[in-house]
């Protein structure tokens, strides 16, 4: 069992998942959820084909009339504004999803709230963008974002060919498939799923990966293609494909929205690696470098026990390792070589806390998704997060 | 005569800069420099940034391996081929709804456009409510009544509605056996043709007929008896080389036969449905548009209702339709985008698949927007041509 995000297939499957605990908002996956009803959700289905279309010419049309002349860096031009604009999901309950206030919840958004705290030393200085899977690229390459932080697989085409730079893994997935098994009975593996309607969502990686393991084991299907998350899922709710296929974390929370949730199993078979990650643009090494380290100082003050609830005590503690992470070494130049102030460390962790506070508050025990650390723990118990050392 | 004289030579005589013909041609110079210029800057412009900001650029991503599964394809396709090919299958799946449904649209649109003339009080009531309804609810909408509405509401594969002739209906779309000719069959469609040549004959020698001596041919029936008739003959020669291939159940779907997914009918369905209704005012527009007079003089040199319309009438109508309904046929077929919210692979969908999964959005969209213009453009020729030749013809 490579990958423990959620429980895995259990059959019968409701176990101690409730819908009340999860709540009406919930949606997963690489593209956005609709929040509203679904009669909303059509209405705005009209207006979002427009602005789908509109920010691809947008996009186009600012690479345009961008001014050629080198512009000035990314950090000097988010301290002007006052605040980091961060390109999000539209709804994707434990990633970026805003929550009944209508304030952005998730491991995502917590993300930028940790780069804000470094460079502002106050979490609030985050904008979100909302973005499609079609529309994020082209928002960090035009500059309309400053980070993507929207549950992004890191591949090489997208460091490479698209012009970004991912700075790591924020979350370890991998894709899976989910069937109804009360109306295919007897199919318990993704092996037989020969001839089976797959419904997928375009403009993601799971499209790629889903071709090419039904072509690797020499398999039909009969793709059930839509562009927003919202459709797959009343599409496969409604019997117009047998599978479904997305991110396994998805999977799991997808089961909860539909009709009868007990009635769906996740097949045990993942197919993928989904490393997901926060990217920027390329060419300003040094907006790179700082929330490239913002990641790692989440990672390693989880590492070191810094809480925020212990991020003040911590900050005499007499571990000269701690005492660097924190700022607290005589005449450390860490923070200002960076770019921040020496403590910005202690302003990550009074914001957001370390990574395993995040991981547990949007998807882990203290979430309604419930999702074991699996991978997703440090390496130190096993799993594979691991930062470079702040020294 | 002095002072014709006079204006003529005034231009001349006054400073190069108020001599309009001279000013017209530095302001139209001005305009085309500024115009090229502009996009002289915007071109060189995007070229520079992409660069700056270490994006890939240029068409060599059209011949890369496209990595994704299109459902309708029209030809052959699979993931490993190109990203040009899929944007090609998507612009013939673009091109097959659009054609379909401006034929579909066109005689929905007619016969509803005709019925809203009717001495039947019925049957125009029916008439314009269809139109009222279908013209005042955006494309969308419609195309999701037939989507949601009607589509998925169907039983799922396995309680699948029979219909005649081993076909069958369910949430997956529409199944029906599919013809699987055997040897000898080009003969079948050699003789739909050489029918097709001599029904046009039949046609022509009766219209001379009729203009030398005024007697009048059966050419409609003779026409059907032809095309009808003599394929079936040829059928009967080759030794009935058809046989079909009937949908069958297997573990997940049907499979075999021939089958139209519920995509693709909603979409076509829809834009059906919704174009007719406009290209219905247009048609009843048109026949209002023949003066009564003509109407009424065609009666008085003996003729009845039908010839009146078919002869007089409607030839006269087509005049005034025919420009307007062009604009309908190029409406029906960029309306074909909205695909994208039902998942019909149509131009905009694959190509948003593939700027997506190679992040060309530049590329992307010119390719995207030269596909429709074309289209459109096509549309356009085709139809100019249709009209010159019904144009009134002037001597």
């Amino acid at each position: 069992m490579r990958f423990v995000n959620g429980r895995q297939c259990t059959g019968n499957g409701a176990g101690s998942w409730s819908g009340a605990e999860v709540g009406a908002a919930f949606t997963h996956e690489k593209d956005q959820g609709c929040l509203g009803s679904r009669g909303a959700c059509k209405a705005e289905k009209g207006l979002w084909v427009m602005k789908h279309i509109a920010i691809g010419i947008l996009g186009a049309a600012a690479l345009g009339f961008m001014a050629s002349a080198a512009s000035a860096g990314t950090l000097d031009t988010v301290k002007q504004k006052g605040f980091i604009q961060c390109g999000v999901s539209t709804g994707l309950a434990g990633f970026s999803a805003p929550d009944d206030k209508g304030e952005w919840q998730g491991i995502d958004a917590d993300f930028c709230r940790a780069v804000a705290a470094a460079v502002f030393g106050d979490g609030t200085k985050v904008k979100f963008t909302p973005l499609s899977a079609k529309e994020r690229f082209t928002a960090l390459q035009s500059g309309e974002v400053d980070i993507l932080s929207r549950n992004t697989t890191w591949t090489i085409n997208r460091d490479t060919a698209l012009g970004l730079n991912f700075v790591g893994v924020t979350y370890y997935d991998g894709q899976g498939f989910m069937i109804n098994a009360k109306k295919l009975p007897g199919v318990n593996s993704a092996l037989q799923l020969s001839g089976a309607a797959v419904c997928v969502q375009s403009g993601t990686t799971t499209e790629l990966n889903l071709a090419d393991y039904f072509k690797s084991n020499k398999m039909e299907y009969n793709p059930v293609v839509f562009e927003k998350l919202e459709e797959v899922n009343a599409a496969y709710d409604a019997g117009r494909c047998d599978v479904y296929t997305t991110d396994q974390s998805g999977l799991y929370g997808i089961r909860l929205t539909l009709g009868s949730p007990a009635d769906h199993v996740v097949l045990p078979e993942i197919i993928s690696k989904e490393p997901l990650g926060p990217a920027v643009r390329q060419g300003d090494d040094q907006w790179y470098h700082i929330v490239k380290w913002t990641l790692f100082a989440l990672i390693n003050a989880e590492e070191y026990g810094i809480t925020k609830a212990n991020v003040d005590e911590m900050k005499n503690s007499d571990n000269p390792e701690i005492k660097r992470i924190l700022g607290q070494e005589a005449d450390t130049k860490i923070g200002t070589d960076l770019g921040v102030s020496n403590d910005w460390v202690v302003n990550i962790v009074k914001a957001v806390g370390n990574y395993g506070e995040m991981f547990d508050r949007n998807v882990g025990s203290g979430s309604p998704l419930k999702i074991a650390r699996g991978i997703n723990a440090l390496w130190t118990k096993g799993g594979l997060q691991y930062a470079p050392p702040i020294r | 005569m002095a002072s014709q004289e006079i204006l003529r030579e005034e231009p001349s005589r006054g400073s190069f800069i108020n001599d309009p013909k001279i000013r017209s041609l530095f302001f139209q110079t001005l305009v085309v420099v500024l115009l090229f210029g502009s996009i002289w800057w915007i071109v060189h412009n995007v070229i520079d940034n992409l660069q700056r900001l270490h994006i890939a650029s240029g068409f060599q991503f059209l011949r890369g391996r496209a990595g994704f599964d299109i459902s309708d394809t029209p030809i052959a396709y699979t993931s490993d081929s190109t990203y040009g090919r899929a944007l090609v299958v998507g612009l013939l799946n673009t091109a097959i709804v659009a054609v379909a449904g401006i034929i579909t649209a066109t005689i929905i649109g007619f016969i509803v456009g005709i019925g809203r003339l009717s001495q039947n009080w019925l049957i125009r009531k029916i008439c314009t409510v269809y139109v009222e309804i279908f013209r005042n609810i955006p494309p969308l909408l419609v195309i999701f009544f037939w989507y949601s509405g009607v589509l998925a509401v169907l039983p799922p594969p396995r309680e699948s509605f029979h219909l005649p002739f081993g076909s069958f209906l369910n949430q997956r779309g529409f199944y029906f056996p599919r013809a699987v000719w055997g040897d000898g069959a080009w003969l079948i469609f050699v003789a739909f043709v050489v029918a097709l040549g001599m029904a046009w004959f039949v046609a022509h020698r009766a219209r001379q007929r009729q203009m030398a001596t005024g007697q009048q041919f059966p050419v409609f029936w003779t026409s059907v008896a032809l095309i009808v008739g003599l394929p079936v003959l040829a059928f009967l020669l080759a030794g009935m080389p058809l046989t079909f291939d009937f949908p069958k159940q297997s573990t997940f779907n049907l499979t075999g036969g021939f089958l139209l997914k519920p995509e693709f009918l909603s979409l076509y369905m829809a834009l059906s449905c919704y174009t007719a209704a406009f290209i219905a005012e247009i048609v009843r527009a048109g026949i209002r548009g023949v003066s009564r007079g003509q109407t009424e003089a065609a009666g008085a040199l003996g003729l009845r209702s039908g010839p009146i319309l078919r002869l007089v009438v409607v030839p006269q109508a087509l005049r005034i339709v025919i420009p307007p309904l062009t604009s309908q046929y190029l409406n029906l077929t960029k309306n074909s985008s909205l695909a994208i919210a039902i998942g019909y692979p149509d131009l905009t969908a694959t190509a948003g698949t593939v700027l997506n999964q190679t992040g060309q959005a530049v590329e992307g969209v010119l390719i995207m927007m030269i596909a429709y213009l074309v289209l459109s453009l096509v549309t356009s020729a085709v139809m100019n041509v249709v009209n010159a030749r019904m144009a009134l013809v002037e001597r």
